[in-house]
C-alpha cells in the first residue's frame, strides 16, 4: 500500500518575471487583485461591524465604513444576554484541543504500525479507515444523538471531542501513514539495534523526523473540530456547553440582534485558527496531492 | 497492492496494540452510531425519546410520503450539482493563476485559505447580515449601485428562493479554497516539459491547457469532485442560517429536513429513516462517479 505522497518533492516551476511579458505580469496581478478582494470581503465587513456600535450597525443609512472605531466591543461582548459567549469559547477550544489531542494519541501508533508492517489484517483495516472517510458527522447525528443518550453521555463535552475525533481520524491516519512510509526502515533497525524499544523508536527517532506531518494532522484536526456545527447542534443542549458555532445562530432572527458581538466573537474565533492554517499554507499542496484531505 | 501475510495469525496479534485504540474509535463513534440509526429507523419513538417497539418501514413511508419529500430531493440535487460545478470551474481559474509567478502571489494564496479555516456560520452570517433590510451592507451597496429599488430592499432572506440562492453562493464561496488548493496540487505535478513540448509543437495556450494540463488533472478533479460532492450534500450551516427562519420547506435539502425532524417535530426515528436514505444518495452518487470516473488511483 504505497501512497504517492510527494512531500518537498513536488518540483515548483519557477518563472523569472523577465521571461514573461510585462503585460501577461500585470494582467496576472490584475486577477489576483480581483480573488484578493472577494477572498478578504466577508471579513472586512465581519472585522468593520465589529467596532460599530448597535446603532451604527442597525442604522438605516448604514455607512461602508466605521465612523467612529469601538473598540471597547471586544470588551463587552462576552456579557451579552444571548449566549454566555465566554463559557462557549471555553467550549470551543476544551472541545477541538482535546479532540486533536484524542485523534493523534490514536492515530500515531496506528499508522506507524501499519506503514512499518505488514500482516493479516492490515488492509481491513486500513479499508475500515478509508470507509470513514466517506462519512461526516450531519449524516450520522441522530444516530450518534441516540447512543450519547443511551451512554447517558449526550450534551458532554466528552461526547463531541470523541466525535471529533473519531470523524478526523480518517484523515490523520492517512496523512501520518504515508509519512512513516516514506522513513526508511534501516533507521528503524538502526535504533533498535543500539537496544531501543518498538516504542522507542516510533516515539524517539520516528516522531522527529514525520513532524511536518504531525503539524498538518493537528491543524487539520484542530480546524475541523473547532468549527464543527451539525452534531454539536444535536448533542450539546445546554447553552453554557456549546461551542461558538451553534452559540452564534441564536442571533439570526432575533428581534434585535447585536451583529456588532456577533462579528466581535467572530473575529476572535477565526483569526488564531486562519494564522494556523496559513502556516501551513506550504503543506497544503504536498499534503493534498495524497489526496487524502476532507 | 501486495498482500503479503507474513507472519500470521501471530503477527495480528502482535498488531493489535497499536491498532486497537484507532479501531475501537471508529467502531464506537462511527460504525456503532450507523448501526443504531439503521436500527432507529425501523422503531417507534416517541416524542421523548422512548423505543415504543418495531415500526417496521412506517418511518420509510412517513418520509417518502411527506408532501414536500420530492421538492425537497430535487431541491437537494441541485444544491450539489450547482454548487460543486460552479466550485469545479471557479477553482480551476483560480487554481491556474495562483500557479503563474506575479508579484504578490504569496498573499493571494495565503488569502485564499480564509474562508477554509474561517467558520462556515460565521462566514454565513456576514452575508446574512448584510442582506439584512435597511441596515445590511450588501443590500445598502446593491441599492447604491441602483440593481436594489429600495432600502428596505428585496428581502433577499425573506423569501425561501432568494434565501436559497443566497445559500449557494455561499456555499461556492466556502468551497473554494479547498477546491483550488486539490487543483494547484494537481498542476505542481505537471512536468515543465510536456508543456513546452506543446508549445514547440505549436499549441496555443487555450490548446494546450485543454490537450495537456486538463487531462493530467483528472486525478486532482476526481478528488475534489468526490469530497465535494460528499461535503456539500452534507452541508448543514449555511443553509440552517440562511434560510432556517423562513416558515415551511420550500428552501430545504435533505440534510436541513433531517435536522428539522430532529430539532422542530422531535422524531428521531423519522429522521434516522431520512438519514438512512441521505446516506444511501451519497454512497450510490460516489459509486456511480467512482465507476464513471474511474479516479481511483492504486492505494
Amino acid at each position: 500500500m504505497t501512497i504517492g505522497v510527494t512531500q518537498g518533492g513536488i518540483r515548483r516551476r519557477r518563472y523569472t518575471s523577465d521571461q514573461v511579458p510585462l503585460g501577461r505580469v500585470v494582467l496576472r496581478m490584475l486577477g489576483g487583485l480581483v480573488v484578493l478582494v472577494v477572498f478578504v470581503l466577508p471579513y472586512t465587513i465581519m472585522f468593520f461591524g465589529s467596532v460599530k456600535t448597535k446603532a451604527q450597525i442597525r442604522s438605516v443609512d448604514p455607512s461602508y465604513f466605521p465612523r467612529e472605531w469601538h473598540w471597547e466591543n471586544y470588551l463587552t461582548m462576552w456579557s451579552t444576554p444571548e449566549t454566555p459567549l465566554v463559557q462557549n469559547l471555553i467550549s470551543t477550544i476544551v472541545i477541538a484541543s482535546c479532540a486533536t489531542l484524542l485523534a493523534l494519541v490514536v492515530a500515531v501508533p496506528a499508522a506507524y504500525y501499519t506503514a512499518r508492517f505488514r500482516f493479516p489484517g492490515r488492509f481491513a483495516f486500513l479499508a475500515l479507515v478509508i470507509t470513514t472517510q466517506m462519512l461526516q458527522p450531519a449524516v450520522l447525528t441522530s444516530g450518534l444523538f441516540r447512543q450519547f443518550v443511551a451512554l447517558g453521555m449526550h450534551d458532554t463535552w466528552a461526547a463531541m471531542i470523541l466525535t471529533n475525533a473519531a470523524f478526523n481520524l480518517a484523515f490523520t491516519i492517512w496523512i501520518l501513514h504515508s509519512f512513516f512510509a516514506s522513513i526508511p526502515r534501516e533507521i528503524d533497525e538502526a535504533a533498535q539495534l543500539d537496544g531501543a524499544g518498538r516504542l522507542t523508536v516510533l516515539l524517539r527517532v520516528n516522531l522527529p523526523l514525520v513532524w511536518p506531518g504531525l503539524v498538518t494532522a493537528i491543524v487539520f484536526t484542530f480546524v475541523a473540530a473547532w468549527n464543527e456545527f451539525a452534531a454539536s447542534l444535536v448533542i450539546l443542549s445546554t447553552a453554557g456547553n456549546q461551542p461558538l458555532s451553534v452559540a452564534l445562530t441564536k442571533f439570526v432572527g432575533q428581534y434585535e440582534t447585536s451583529w456588532q458581538y456577533v462579528f466581535g466573537v467572530s473575529v476572535v474565533a477565526i483569526v488564531p485558527v486562519v494564522v494556523l492554517f496559513m502556516l501551513i499554507e506550504k503543506r497544503l499542496v504536498g499534503g493534498l496531492a495524497t489526496g487524502g484531505v476532507k | 497492492m501486495r498482500r503479503t501475510h507474513d507472519g500470521g495469525p501471530r503477527a495480528t496479534l502482535a498488531a493489535l496494540p497499536w491498532l486497537a485504540p484507532a479501531a475501537v474509535l471508529i467502531l464506537g463513534v462511527v460504525l456503532f452510531p450507523a448501526g443504531v440509526m439503521v436500527f432507529n429507523s425501523t422503531r417507534d419513538i416517541s416524542i421523548s425519546g422512548v423505543d415504543k417497539g418495531p415500526a417496521g418501514f412506517a418511518n420509510y413511508v412517513e418520509v417518502f410520503s411527506f408532501p414536500y419529500f420530492w421538492p425537497i430531493l430535487g431541491r437537494t440535487v441541485v444544491w450539489v450539482v450547482v454548487v460543486v460545478g460552479v466550485t469545479v470551474v471557479l477553482s480551476l481559474g483560480i487554481a491556474q493563476l495562483l500557479d503563474k509567478a506575479f508579484p504578490g502571489r504569496r498573499l493571494v494564496r495565503l488569502v485564499v485559505i480564509i474562508p477554509w479555516a474561517a467558520s462556515v456560520v460565521m462566514t454565513t452570517m456576514v452575508v446574512y447580515y448584510g442582506l439584512e433590510p435597511y441596515f445590511g451592507i450588501i443590500n445598502k451597496f446593491l441599492v447604491d449601485i441602483g440593481l436594489v429599488g429600495t432600502p428596505e430592499g428585496y428581502g433577499w432572506t425573506r423569501n425561501p428562493d432568494t434565501a436559497f440562492a443566497w445559500a449557494v453562493v455561499v456555499a461556492i464561496f466556502v468551497s473554494l479554497p479547498f477546491t483550488s488548493y486539490t487543483i494547484l496540487a494537481g498542476l505542481a505535478t505537471i512536468p515543465a516539459e510536456t508543456l513546452e513540448a506543446a508549445k514547440v509543437d505549436g499549441a496555443g495556450p487555450v490548446r494546450s491547457y485543454l490537450t495537456v494540463v486538463l487531462p493530467q488533472l483528472r486525478g486532482a478533479l476526481s478528488v475534489a469532485v468526490i469530497i465535494n460532492i460528499i461535503n456539500v450534500f452534507n452541508s448543514l450551516p449555511i443553509l440552517k442560517v440562511m434560510t432556517g427562519s423562513i416558515p415551511g420547506y420550500d428552501a430545504d435539502t435533505v440534510m436541513t429536513m433531517i435536522f428539522k425532524y430532529i430539532q422542530n417535530q422531535h422524531k428521531v426515528d423519522v429522521a434516522s429513516a431520512l438519514s438512512v436514505v441521505a446516506f444511501v444518495i451519497v454512497l450510490v452518487i460516489v459509486a456511480v462517479y467512482v465507476r464513471v470516473v474511474r479516479p481511483m488511483r492504486e492505494v
